[in-house]
């Protein structure tokens, strides 16, 4: 049962990605509350630092409530409070309509509702969350729901309102993802309870048939006749609960056959009827007792690893509905009072104000004087386009900085952003891509009839009273279930390895289509270099404070991701108001200041003697054509890069395809022997570039940086999101990768590959039980007591053997542990 | 040899009690959160101290 036990721990995978991805690489100094590299000592209590002041914040609060067994019971257990969600942001659930649909209850005195919170992962989480209601007044109680990340609060609405709530909640880490999506998900569980019910009954009714068949194996001749009717008929009553277990399987065969569509489900299904039909027979007949305990064995054991795949698939599943990412309600005006509204209130002439980092819900017209909408989300590159009052703008944009007023133009089901997201490269594999398994067992059951016809008709010459019980015992023993086991366990197994590793994959059909790739296509921004931990120097005249504003203004109006980097790395300076302003596309910037003209781009646009030798980017600055100085930006590439791509390139085709100018094209051709280096694409393009790939017969595989790729996600056969951030990605991909584990790309694809042999392998170890047992079965010897050895050992030995073979070969990959 | 019919029946009533308990343990929730619970029974019964 080491399956089982192996089962047990994929919870925890969960929890130790989690870790891994707080845990630095480097001794440096961690903050004490969410375990993030601190470099500063700037936020420091009594010895213990952190790295930002929202963690301080927490640990005050848990400090000063004696809540501070939240550090003891896991170290570092906190959340990065550095890309949270702003409070303003649930401003909405004031809202009465949006009230009523987040409570499961509601009255003067108690009101309940329940929270997913995605940032749930350890033994502290539900410590402090459970220990809510002594933090915050009104709270009344509260329970974790760990596997689901939910919290449940039970609260005094008089004392406590719900936005209060959630915004303590945001104040402490844990923000709830508040999502339309959530709501009908209420029905789904019941699903899992029924599992539950039917492998316990399922096992029940085996342990008991298995006890009454025990006389008819140790081979008792002489028994009473009497009694073997009545053991009989006590087996075939216990039999009827595990018919109810296999329904599952009866059901999915008869639509199957319904819609003629083969699945592994119609062979089973034979065998399963053939196995209850015949010993029925036998027990009313008194021949024999039957083959019930080899029935419910059989059921047992397949229901264990269907439970054992739902299992694999919960931990991982993170697809959710595309409405997840529009905010619930949005702000409006109605006259000069802001009020919250749900977003599919929202009609054509409203008035809406959006927040810094909201996403704009329909199609509108900007009616403050600019706004910086991000569009990454939908397009591709994460370059703010710049709009001017009276602009129109789509949907799914996001305004970068102060809030802006918009105008509703299109009511939102029409709008733009449902309309890509409704497009068809967004309903990924549903129908085209038949699973293997479905395949195989297509044959397999003509085979299976072939010979069971064939049994009957020669046993006709030889023994015509043998004939019936020949050509049942063929579709007994050849019921596929440890063909229809291999699948799942191998499946399971290695999407359990990858996610050990780094890589969690959406479904295990996925493990399938990467064993066949032939082309892997990489974004380079975010990527193939790191996202935020660009190093910038600066080297040259100390900049005064006034050009220091002059540069931060120039920068912000820029749109290329350099200027983006710059206006980081400038950090909070107060804007002001240039007289003129011009940008020459990938060149510079150029302004002028209180009668001054400033510069700001490559050496070339400034004219400057550049030294070409430097790898990193440097951008100049001169005022009044005297040069200022220079910052220089570092282009940090993943580390162990040029393994990678070599790697990768040896045995599958690579390119890099990527929205930026080619400036760095050619380091990447010589330094990285990277053959195809695509630059200057726009989302669409990029988009395209797939599509023309699939075209020609490719199977592609693309890696993103989040949002910023979707379509092209979307369009490849795989979709990968590299994240520096666990709660970083689109409904758009396959799966995530943890940019830490960049370096075991190779590794991964090769797991997946190694996976499919090994799906092979246990499909001709379960077809050589089959043929032992044919052959038994066709000369006429199956007896009960060889069917009940028979079928659960081939079920075992490929559990086993998927499980153990999987484990190897991550091993021999360094993948896993 | 009716003994042993009445044995058998029993015991296969007691364990249809036993498979009815497992039927409403799964009904009334118990294997809904199998991980929360296993946390959560370590955890001190110390109630945090209030503000004082």
């Amino acid at each position: 049962m080491s399956y089982y036990l192996a089962a047990l721990d994929i919870t925890f995978d969960w929890i130790n990605y989690r870790n891994n991805m707080s845990s630095p690489l480097a001794l440096n100094t961690q903050c004490f509350h969410c375990g993030d590299a601190c470099d500063a000592d700037e936020h420091v209590i009594e010895e213990k630092k952190f790295c930002c002041l929202g963690c301080k914040t927490v640990y005050e609060i848990l400090n000063e409530n004696g809540l501070c067994d939240y550090y003891d019971l896991e170290q570092m257990p906190g959340i990065s409070l550095k890309s949270q969600a702003e409070s303003h942001q649930f401003d909405y659930l004031q809202s009465d309509t949006i009230q009523r649909k987040l409570h499961s209850f509601q009255s003067d005195s108690k009101n309940i509702v329940t929270f997913h919170i995605p940032v749930i992962h350890c033994s502290s989480c539900i410590w402090l969350l459970e220990n809510l209601s002594s933090l915050v007044k009104g709270v009344l109680f509260t329970r974790v729901h760990f596997t689901n990340k939910e919290l449940t609060v039970y609260y005094n609405p008089g004392e406590l309102s719900m936005v209060d709530l959630v915004k303590y909640l945001v104040k402490l880490g844990y923000a709830p993802l508040i999502t339309l999506a959530d709501k009908p998900k209420k029905g789904k569980r019941n699903v899992g309870h029924l599992l539950y019910l039917k492998i316990g009954i399922a096992g029940f009714c085996f342990g008991n048939i298995m006890l009454l068949a025990f006389p008819e194996y140790l081979g008792f001749e002489g028994v009473d006749t009497q009694l073997q009717t009545f053991f009989g008929y006590l087996s075939a009553f216990l039999s009827l609960p595990v018919m109810y277990a296999a329904s599952d399987y009866l059901v999915s065969a008869y639509k199957g056959i319904k819609h003629r569509y083969f699945n592994i489900d119609i062979p089973i299904s034979l065998g399963i009827l053939t196995l209850f039909l015949r010993s029925a027979y036998e027990v009313i007949t008194t021949t024999g007792v039957g083959y019930f305990d080899s029935l419910a064995g059989l059921i047992f054991f397949l229901l264990i690893g269907r439970w054992f795949q739902n299992k694999t698939y919960q931990e991982l599943s993170f697809e959710r509905d595309y409405k997840s990412y529009f905010p619930l309600a949005v702000d409006k005006m109605e006259g000069i009072m802001i009020k919250p509204v749900q977003v599919s209130l929202l009609e054509p002439g409203d008035e809406i104000i959006i927040k810094n980092n909201e996403l704009i819900p329909a199609d509108s017209v900007l009616l403050s004087k600019s706004a910086n909408i991000d569009y990454s989300f939908v397009t591709g590159e994460s370059m703010p386009d710049h709009r001017k009052e009276g602009d129109y703008i789509y949907a799914g944009g996001r305004q970068k900085g102060t809030s802006i007023r918009l105008r509703v133009e299109k009511p939102i089901s029409q709008s733009y952003l449902t309309q890509l997201w409704n497009n068809e490269a967004f309903q990924k594999n549903a129908v085209g891509h038949q699973t293997l398994i479905d395949k195989i067992s297509k044959y397999f059951t003509f085979v299976i009839i072939g010979i069971a016809f064939a049994a009957l008709l020669s046993w006709y010459w030889i023994d015509t009273t043998q004939m019936v019980l020949v050509f049942t015992s063929v579709l007994i023993v050849a019921c596929p279930c440890a063909l229809a086991l291999s699948v799942p366990f191998t499946l399971g197994n290695t999407l359990r390895a990858m996610g050990r590793s780094g890589l969690y994959l959406k479904n295990a059909s996925i493990i399938e289509v990467m064993s066949k790739l032939t082309h892997i296509v990489l974004d380079k921004t975010g990527t193939i270099t790191h996202g935020d931990k660009t190093k910038i120097t600066y080297e040259g005249t100390q900049l005064s404070e006034n050009d220091k504003q002059v540069v931060k203004s120039m920068v912000l109006h820029s749109t290329h991701p350099l200027s983006k980097m710059l206006a980081d790395y400038l950090g909070d300076i107060k804007e002001v108001t240039l007289d003129a302003y011009m940008e020459q596309a990938g060149k510079g910037l150029q302004a002028f200041y209180d009668g001054l003209e400033y510069q700001v781009g490559s050496g070339e646009f400034i004219g400057v003697e550049t030294n070409e030798k430097a790898t990193g980017t440097k951008v100049y600055i001169s005022k009044l054509d005297r040069l200022l100085g220079v910052f220089e930006i570092a282009n940090s590439y993943r580390r162990g890069l040029k393994q990678v791509i070599a790697k990768l390139q040896s045995f599958l085709k690579l390119t890099i395809l990527s929205g930026d100018n080619d400036a760095e094209k050619q380091t990447l051709k010589d330094q990285y022997a990277v053959t195809n280096v695509v630059f200057d694409k726009k989302p669409e393009e990029k988009l395209e570039f797939l599509k023309e790939l699939s075209d020609d017969g490719e199977i592609t595989m693309m890696l993103g940086d989040g949002l910023n790729d979707a379509g092209a996600l979307q369009q490849s056969d795989v979709g990968i999101v590299v994240a520096d951030n666990v709660n970083n990605f689109t409904p758009a991909s396959d799966g995530i990768l943890d940019a830490k584990a960049f370096d075991k790309l190779p590794a991964f694809i090769a797991l997946s590959k190694s996976s499919t042999r090994i799906i092979y392998a246990s499909f001709a170890l379960s077809f050589l039980y089959n043929v032992v047992g044919l052959t038994f079965a066709v000369s006429g010897l199956l007896t009960p007591v060889l069917a009940a050895i028979l079928m659960p050992l081939s079920s075992i030995t490929i559990v086993l053997f998927t499980t153990f073979m999987v484990n190897l070969s991550a091993r021999r990959l360094n993948l896993g542990k | 040899m009716n003994i042993i019919v009445m044995l058998i029946l029993i015991s296969v009533v007691v364990a249809l009690t036993f498979l009815g308990a497992f039927y409403w343990a799964v009904k009334s929730g118990q294997f809904d959160d199998t991980d929360s619970p296993s946390v959560r029974m370590l955890m001190d019964d110390k109630k945090p101290r209030s503000k004082s």
